[in-house]
């Protein structure tokens, strides 16, 4: 929730980098003439991803004349999903999944790895660190649990000492290897087991 | 045409209606809360739910269509469940504070809660919190008591044009609120409050201050503008304590625009409520006699040719009517006018003075082109029309000068006189358009009417329509907007100078009495001259008298009204004047009994039956005489010079609540957020 509030700290200013304004050129032109509203959404997450993870409402101002759209219209779809984050956040933004089967397989203890290393409170920015923490609920990655994301990637099959090396990368500015630290690939069986048959009483 | 059953009742419906409305046709009232005639529809407060023959679950009827065949039923106990259901679900969050609520005795909620509610809640848990928003200087929010109807979204955006309110959040967490919390920047905000079903926007100016019951209720026409709107006051006691809107669809649909709303606590502040002579500069309080004796002494050692008189825009038909007698018959000369500054005017027709298409027929028009005109801030229930049109058809708006934000978007030419001269000479392209469009409006303002250019524009666009058939019985396409409430009763009445310019002369200081009812606008210097002011309010006017009669407001008379289309109207006694002020046409009924011994006319019903037996005698009778200008081309960079919307006259003037939408105004400018 405290994400979807607009902070106080707002730049003056934003504009798309050259890129991105190319990016969304691109998907305004998929949309038929006169309704180029419709990639509001992927235009304030273009803008989201180039600002550190966060919308200022610089940013939605230059979606709404970029879009020929009214401020309002673009505030109402900024604050209705809980994906666009409207105050800052790390650089590297570290959402950890608390849902019941991560919860079961150890989901605190990722939780208090964060508040050890990187803030007490979830969601609070410590610009040393270049990132903030958050619980959020299921990333659709159970058979992983326990799991967490830091910006697009998933970190998965974690423990507490493992949460740990991976946030110290973070603090130093790395971004750590994505996927199972357990040594799986996706989300296939461990012990190379291929079928049901290999367990007894399967 | 469909066929259907509401209630077992057969029903033949034309095609297009929701399930609500024809059920409506059939007599049978439905509850709703989100659902407005006016507005779009949403379909999310749920209220309107009925049962429909083989549907397993009740519809929402507000956003059903309805199609042959239907068995619609709305009495039966699955719908009254569902009705109290829903009733519930909305009072979940809904505080109990309706005994503090300025919503109270007047709220849907309240009242549809007694019809088709339950008379307790299972809600056991804690109501949510929402806090106020700030929505400008009329409007007070409370927004625990909103049910998230949307409908004030949905007038800001469709009707209102100002598309900053919206809602943020999601589920519980939803809230209504305008952008960044910045007061609402549109001149029909006033009427967010009479959409409100509940008390979660209410009127500032007005909190706590009556309950509805309470209140003398007067049906009567509002003069803040030339539209004419229609109006309820309602008064307690002496006071007026606000002004509704009255439905007609000819004029104002059911909108007001703020100043006839809110402007009437200018009816309190600085009132003239006695006779006052001016003693070495200084005013001093005197008695209706000896104020006459004055003016009497003053008009019998003054040759009639040195006196003149002028009427204000705040007036009404029988005063101005009156007051002409009184100089035809009392003074026996004919320096009367009705116009504060230069402003050109042909006579010979009634039509040359009015809006001919009609409010209503802006609906139908295909193209819009305005001339020296800013429809917002002169006629905004006009403006609102031209929106309507525009949101429904796409009607093509052009105006000659860029006037800023009209809620609409329109193609602004250059301000040139010469566009006009390539316009007829169909050197461009909107020359074209006007020749093909079925029924085009063109719209000269009162900026253009009071420039140089005004007579060749005039005659020229005349011509040019007339030219290419566009000025016919079914279409007039030729329209003059003016700007304030008396403008065409005084011109209906005669009430111009033809031949003498009365206002340089004034300049010239030719004059040595002037008599001024409600003229509070004429920009002149004062010398010797003696000036008379008879008028409600301690203005402009006021200022540079040396005879003050205590006149009154528009609520407190009796008094017709001539809108910009023609239309006569009348408006009611509301309220009385304060003091010794007296109604404006008994005041120069004294006068002339004292100046003559003799009343111009026994009472007030012989004086109104004169006046509309003039106007009749003068419709019938047409002169044909044909305004001979010699009709000159000169290029001029065409001026649009629209009085400040909040301090357009005496009233407005004298109104607090009008000052602090200036300032709101102002400072919404000034912060740049609007941009």
């Amino acid at each position: 929730m405290t994400l979807r509030k607009i902070s106080k700290d707002q730049p003056e200013h934003f504009e798309f980098s050259k890129e991105n304004l190319e990016e969304a050129k691109m998907i305004v032109e998929k949309y038929p003439k006169g309704k180029q509203q419709s990639a509001v959404m992927s235009l304030l997450y273009i803008a989201q991803k180039q600002n550190d993870n966060w919308i200022p409402l610089s940013a939605m101002k230059y979606i709404g004349k970029l879009l020929e759209m009214p401020y309002m219209r673009v505030y109402e779809v900024a604050t209705f999903y809980s994906m666009y984050n409207l105050s800052p956040v790390g650089k590297y933004f570290i959402q950890v999944c608390t849902t019941t089967p991560c919860m079961i397989r150890g989901a605190y203890e990722i939780v208090e790895a964060c508040k050890e290393k990187i803030s007490k409170n979830e969601n609070e920015l410590v610009h040393e660190k270049n990132s903030s923490w958050t619980e959020v609920e299921c990333l659709g990655a159970c058979i992983n649990a326990p799991m967490m994301q830091i910006n697009d990637s998933y970190y998965e099959d974690l423990d507490k000492e493992k949460v740990l090396k991976i946030l110290d990368q973070v603090i130093s500015d790395k971004m750590p290897k994505a996927g199972s630290y357990r040594g799986r690939l996706n989300s296939e069986p461990e012990n190379n087991r291929k079928t049901l048959l290999d367990i007894k009483n399967a | 045409m469909l066929n259907l059953k509401v209630n077992d009742i057969d029903l033949e419906v034309e095609e297009g209606l929701t399930v609500l409305q024809a059920c409506e046709k059939a007599g049978v009232e439905i509850p709703r809360f989100c659902y407005h005639e006016k507005l779009s529809i949403a379909g999310n407060c749920r209220m309107c739910l009925v049962e429909i023959e083989n549907s397993p679950k009740p519809i929402a009827s507000c956003a059903m269509p309805a199609t042959n065949g239907m068995n619609i039923k709305t009495n039966t106990q699955k719908v009254e469940k569902a009705r109290a259901g829903v009733m519930e679900f909305l009072l979940a969050n809904h505080p109990l504070d309706c005994p503090v609520c300025d919503q109270g005795g007047e709220c849907d909620l309240q009242d549809q809660s007694m019809y088709y509610g339950l008379d307790k809640s299972r809600f056991k848990e804690n109501k949510r919190v929402v806090p106020d928003k700030n929505m400008g200087p009329l409007i007070k929010t409370q927004m625990t008591r909103c049910i998230h109807c949307t409908r004030c979204i949905r007038f800001a955006t469709e009707i209102a044009g100002v598309p900053e309110l919206g809602t943020i959040g999601r589920g519980e967490d939803m809230q209504i609120t305008t952008y960044l919390e910045q007061s609402i920047q549109s001149e029909l905000s006033g009427n967010l409050v009479d959409l409100c079903p509940v008390g979660a926007l209410t009127s500032k100016p007005y909190v706590f201050e009556a309950r509805p019951w309470e209140l003398k209720k007067t049906e009567t026409i509002d003069v803040m503008d030339a539209v004419g709107s229609n109006i309820r006051v309602d008064t307690y006691g002496w006071e007026v304590k606000r002004i509704l809107p009255l439905i007609n669809e000819d004029v104002n649909e059911e909108w007001i625009s703020d100043k006839t709303r809110y402007a009437y606590d200018g009816l309190l502040n600085q009132r003239l409520d006695t006779p006052y002579i001016k003693y070495n500069n200084k005013f001093e309080k005197a008695s209706w006699k000896e104020v006459f004796k004055i003016i009497k002494s003053r008009i019998e050692n003054t040759s009639k040719d040195k006196i003149c008189g002028f009427v204000g825009d705040l007036t009404n038909m029988e005063t101005s009517y009156i007051f002409r007698e009184f100089f035809n018959r009392i003074i026996e000369n004919n320096n009367y006018e009705s116009r504060s500054r230069d402003k050109f005017l042909d006579f010979s027709n009634r039509k040359n003075y009015l809006f001919n298409s009609t409010i209503s027929g802006i609906e139908q028009a295909d193209l819009i082109f305005l001339i020296g005109a800013n429809p917002r801030y002169e006629a905004t229930i006009l403006n609102a029309r031209i929106r309507k049109a525009y949101s429904s058809k796409r009607t093509k708006i052009f105006s000659l000068n860029d006037v800023g934000d009209l809620t609409y978007p329109y193609e602004a030419l250059n301000g040139q006189i010469q566009t006009i001269k390539d316009l007829i000479e169909g050197k461009n392209n909107i020359s074209q358009e006007l020749i093909n469009a079925q029924k085009p409006i063109v719209i000269l303002g009162e900026s253009l009417m009071s420039s140089k250019s005004a007579s060749y524009v005039f005659y020229s666009i005349k011509e040019f329509l007339m030219k290419n058939n566009k000025i016919t019985d079914d279409w007039n396409s030729f329209n003059v907007l003016s700007n304030d409430a008396s403008t065409v009763g005084n011109y209906d009445l005669n009430i111009f100078k033809e031949d003498i310019n009365l206002i340089v002369d004034l300049k010239k200081h030719k004059f040595d009495i002037l008599y001024l009812v409600g003229q509070d606008n004429l920009n002149f210097e004062k010398k010797s001259e003696f000036i008379i002011y008879q008028g409600s309010h301690g203005d402009k006017g006021a200022e540079i008298a040396d005879v003050i009669l205590p006149g009154s407001a528009y609520t407190e008379q009796n008094g017709y009204f001539t809108n910009l289309e023609g239309r006569l109207q009348k408006a009611h006694k509301a309220s009385y004047p304060p003091g010794e002020a007296k109604e404006d046409w008994q005041i120069i009924n004294e006068l002339a009994e004292f100046i003559s011994k003799k009343r111009l006319f026994k009472d007030k019903d012989e004086l109104e039956s004169s006046m509309l037996n003039f106007l009749n005698l003068k419709n019938e009778n047409l002169t044909n005489k044909k305004f001979v200008t010699p009709v000159t081309f000169v290029n001029e960079n065409l001026n649009i010079q629209t009085k400040n919307y909040y301090f357009s006259n005496v009233i407005a003037r004298a109104s607090k609540t009008m000052l602090d939408c200036n300032n709101s105004k102002i400072k919404f400018e000034s912060t740049g957020t609007n941009g």
